[in-house]
């Protein structure tokens, strides 16, 4: 089966006053179609710059793409013509949710100006040709109208009350889960193949985030999408993704289908931060050490100063892929089995 | 003063604010040096009418004017008096604003509410206008001008110094301070001035080159002070009869004001990128 | 209901502001060592007819006297007689005021047309040629006595090259007076020659203010752009691919220009400031050169009802601008 979503060996240094972070070492994702993917990981690890070089929305001058590719349906989207890449896969077959919804629509302009200016240029029935019009350019009444009837549709999807009035209404008279809901409508109408979700619920209460994920979960399955999801909490990733990816320090350390992500970790760090989830009658277990920085980082493997099974192998060598069967893999020179324990 | 080195190193760094501030030496240094500088230092006071209205020259670098005396010289000393309106304008401004804008603040009653009133009513008609009106009323002379333009000015620190201590109000170190016990008032001096030395600073330098363009309006209207007096303005306006035969003698002067205006404009916007980092664009998450 | 209280809050304030105003500016013009009245009276007037004169005005009186009588007749529309042209006040200014108002508006018509779309290509294209150029313009702006650019300009294209008249509002008979803008009525009359003329005599003393106006502008309108380049909103949309000259000129400018809407009111007041001294170089028949004219001669009434006029004019700019903001922010509309 064919990754719908295949990054192989990317590499991005951010500019800084005191020389480039290497934010991302040679990282591999992989997202299947119809699979949704959880990318799991401390702040600062890297993964929304992640989510943004696949997007290729990182800022110009701030940020370099050292090597690597990003291959969507087999073309390599660092390689491509960028306008080609704005027209046809940005905001139709990947789309964005961004982590927050306060501030990520225009103050000044309508719900629906918004979204309707979204359908101009992205609707799924716009041809395969560019849309020639032009910034000014005609919206086609007939196109029009089927448009604003799949947005109101989609509203009723996402449980917006009274899509037609809430089209009318500016940004700021919703609520943040509401505005997340819409921005998850937003992502639904262009029939995208891949959501590009950058911690999508951080921003908004805890007592609606679990609403709005099972809300994000339910549509993507019955709509087929794959979905990309960063999150810095771990009960997120168990509550709605088919499979987890760990990240640190810009380097992605294990994968797995959740529930043998949970059941048997076999990267160290996964284990730590496994065990770091407060539980109640427990104690609080950290993890010792601190995040490394990034403009002179540990060599080899990144977690190997805050390891407890670290050699010298893995300060001098990046640990390679390892296959634990069942799409289980680990990048660890010494994973730690079900039968070895601590 | 550990602060002080920060913002010189930082200033440093802004090219443009570091030729404001060549320009500003150079205006001073033209004024301090003016005698030694100039090729023809009696002629801000000698006449010589055979040799009116000449071309620029070896002998005479900028042209004469209608009186036959060297626009450059004559130039030079106008720096003196353009620095000295300047500063003594800006620093009487200050002196009177800082104060009204403190207490404006630091009282909430109607003391507060009429010395902002008051101040509004300064700022509701041009400073030009207002300027000319005073100028006008007390007589054409260098004590006048500067007078005028102290008097019109005053509100812009007020106001800046009111609102910076109106904010300050809030901050929760003045009101522990306050709670410690210390009066009012040492409050205000000892912990809210310095806060406000910075807004204060850049609006002095932007004053500076506002001031300038205002008295040299003043002057070019004739409510400077009186001839022989090399002041620019008024030397523009003497030159126009003789359009466009002598370009020199208008474009001389007016190039000088713009020089001495732009370097105050370019280290005042240097200072304040440097003093105010809360002018300064925000800036959104770049990862995660 | 916000804008109501706003409204209210600055009409409550309109009269006392304008009050003071007049307070100051009527104890400055009577504090003067020079004598009007002797001057108006002339110089073979004996003492016994000047005081007649000084009687006739009311100039005899306490100050605190001439100040209220002054204020109620004002509430009546009356701005008293100039000294020296004998005629209402209130019509002089009346006569003159199109003069102002058309070069003003052409003035910031012009700034705001060519400032802010050069604004935004400012900010687009950081650090480009057309961004440094425009950068020594916006410096320069602020940095130009207006009077000696005008005389450049004199120089340059009146005297030198001849493109334009030299100063003066029109040469010959004005179009027939309908508003009292010459642009407007001879449009309006379809008498183009004198349209063009009118047009030619406004090009320079227009060029001349908008300069500074425009400076601002580039100055604000960049600023903004930049700022709100770096909003989310504006990174959602790129993610989502929204072409990018939609993303710039709709969704960016729009926000940019609730700060630059703001500084239109600055704007007025630099021009009005610039009209004082820019009248003065052309020869405009304005109320800048009114102004200094009757400063000038000490023409007390006058000076006064040109104070008034201006401080009347600044406060409701203000108090326009205000509500303009309020309006084109609609978060603050409906808080």
């Amino acid at each position: 089966m064919a990754e719908l979503l295949a990054v192989r060996g990317l590499s991005v240094d951010f500019v800084t006053d005191r020389g480039p972070a290497q934010v991302l070492d040679g990282i591999n994702l992989d997202v299947a179609p119809g699979e949704v993917v959880g990318l799991v990981g401390e702040s600062g690890c890297g993964k929304t710059t992640l989510a943004r070089a696949i997007l290729g929305i990182l800022p110009a001058g701030a940020a370099r793409i050292r090597g690597g590719e990003v291959r969507f349906k087999g073309t390599d989207l660092l390689r491509e013509d960028p306008r080609a890449v704005n027209d046809r896969v940005r905001g139709r077959a990947i789309t964005f949710i961004p982590q927050d919804p306060f501030t990520s629509f225009s103050p000044v302009f309508p719900i629906g100006t918004q979204i309707m200016d979204l359908m101009k240029w992205k609707s799924p029935l716009v041809g395969s040709r560019r849309n020639a019009a032009g910034l000014f350019g005609r919206y086609p009444r007939e196109r029009w109208r089927a448009d604003r009837s799949s947005v109101l549709e989609t509203l009723r999807a996402v449980q917006m009350p009274e899509p037609a009035r809430t089209l009318r209404r500016l940004p700021h008279e919703f609520s943040g889960g509401q505005r997340q809901r819409l921005m998850i409508a937003m992502a639904l109408l262009p029939r995208p193949e891949l959501i590009i979700a950058d911690e999508p619920t951080t921003a908004l209460d805890v007592t609606i985030q679990a609403q709005i994920l099972r809300l994000l979960r339910a549509l993507v399955k019955e709509r087929g999408v794959s979905v990309l999801f960063t999150t810095h909490d771990l009960g997120t990733a168990h509550e709605i993704c088919d499979r987890v990816v760990v990240m640190y320090a810009g380097q992605e350390m294990e994968a797995a289908r959740t529930d043998v992500f949970f059941a048997r970790p076999a990267h160290p760090y996964t284990r730590r931060l496994l065990d770091s989830v407060p539980s109640p009658g427990g104690e609080l277990r950290d993890i010792p050490g601190e995040v490394p920085s990034l403009v002179a980082p540990p060599t080899g493997c990144r977690f190997h100063p805050r390891c407890d099974y670290a050699t010298a192998e893995c300060r001098a060598d990046r640990p390679a892929l390892r296959g634990l069967g069942d799409g289980h893999g680990v990048r660890c020179h010494h994973p730690v089995d079900a039968g070895v324990d601590t | 003063m550990s602060a002080m080195w920060f913002v010189l190193r930082r200033l440093a760094r802004d090219r443009s604010a570091l030729l404001g501030l060549a320009l500003i030496a150079l205006l001073v240094l033209c004024a301090l040096a003016a005698p030694l500088l100039a090729t023809h230092p009696e002629d801000v006071f000698e006449l010589h009418p055979a040799e009116r209205l000449k071309a620029p020259s070896a002998a005479h670098w900028l042209g004469t004017d209608r009186m036959g005396a060297d626009v450059y010289s004559r130039l030079l000393f106008g720096a003196r008096i353009t620095i000295v309106i300047g500063i003594i304008a800006v620093g009487v401004s200050l002196l009177l604003g800082v104060p009204i804008g403190l207490v404006a603040g630091h009282y909430h009653g109607w003391l507060s509410d009429l010395l902002m009133r008051v101040s509004d009513i300064f700022l509701a008609v041009p400073q030009v206008v207002l300027a000319i009106a005073i100028a006008q009323t007390l007589g054409p002379s260098l004590p006048n001008v500067i007078l005028a333009l102290s008097v019109t000015y005053w509100p812009w620190f007020a106001r800046v110094v009111y609102a910076e201590t109106r904010a300050l109000q809030k901050e929760v170190f003045v009101e522990s301070t306050s709670a410690l016990g210390a009066s009012a008032w040492r409050l205000t001096v000892l912990h809210v001035l310095p806060n406000i030395a910075s807004p204060i600073i850049v609006r002095a330098s932007i004053g500076m080159g506002f001031t300038i363009l205002t008295a040299a309006a003043l002057g070019f209207l004739g409510l400077g002070p009186p001839p022989p007096t090399p002041e620019w303005g008024r030397t523009i306006a003497e030159s126009r009869e003789f359009l466009p035969h002598a370009w020199w003698y208008a474009t001389a002067p007016g190039l000088a004001i713009f020089l001495t205006v732009m370097g105050f404009n370019l280290l005042g916007d240097g200072l304040r990128d440097v003093l105010d980092p809360r002018l300064r664009r925000s800036r959104t998450a770049t990862d995660g | 209901m916000r804008l109501l209280a706003l409204l209210l809050r600055r009409l409550v304030w309109f009269v006392p502001t304008l009050v003071g105003l007049l307070a100051v500016t009527f104890v400055i013009s009577r504090v003067i060592p020079a004598d009007p009245v002797a001057l108006v009276a002339g110089e073979t007037a004996t003492p016994a007819q000047v005081e007649a004169l000084r009687h006739q005005l009311g100039f005899d009186r306490p100050l605190p006297v001439q100040f209220v009588d002054y204020v109620a007749r004002l509430t009546r529309g009356d701005m008293g007689t100039s000294i020296f042209t004998r005629r209402p006040i209130v019509e002089d200014l009346a006569h003159r005021l199109p003069a102002t108002i058309e070069l003003t508006l052409v003035a910031m018509i012009v700034s705001v047309v060519v400032g802010i779309p050069l604004g935004v290509l400012s900010a687009l294209w950081r650090n480009s040629v057309l961004d440094h150029a425009l950068r020594v313009v916006t410096v320069s702006g602020l940095a130009i006595a207006s009077f000696w650019l005008g005389i450049m300009l004199q120089l340059l294209f009146a005297m030198r090259l001849g493109w334009t008249p030299l100063n003066g509002r029109l040469q010959g008979f004005p179009p027939q007076s309908i508003t009292g803008f010459y642009l407007v009525d001879a449009a309006v009359t379809s008498d183009w020659p004198i349209f063009g003329r009118a047009l030619l005599h406004l090009a320079l003393p227009a060029a001349t203010l908008a300069f500074p106006a425009l400076a601002t502008l580039v100055r604000f309108t960049r600023a903004g752009v930049l700022d709100v380049m770096q909003s989310n909103f504006v990174l959602y949309e790129r993610a989502m691919g929204l072409p990018r000259a939609l993303i710039v000129w709709k969704y960016i400018l729009r926000s940019a220009l609730t700060s630059t809407v703001t500084q239109i009111g600055l704007l007025f007041g630099i021009l009005l400031a610039g009209a004082v001294v820019t009248e003065a170089v052309f020869d405009w028949p304005g109320i800048g050169t009114y102004a200094v004219n009757s400063i000038v001669r000490s023409d007390y009434n006058a000076v006064m009802g040109f104070t008034v006029w201006a401080g009347a004019i600044f406060i409701v700019v203000n108090l326009l601008v205000d509500v303009a903001h309020t309006l084109v922010d609609p978060r603050e509309r409906a808080t």
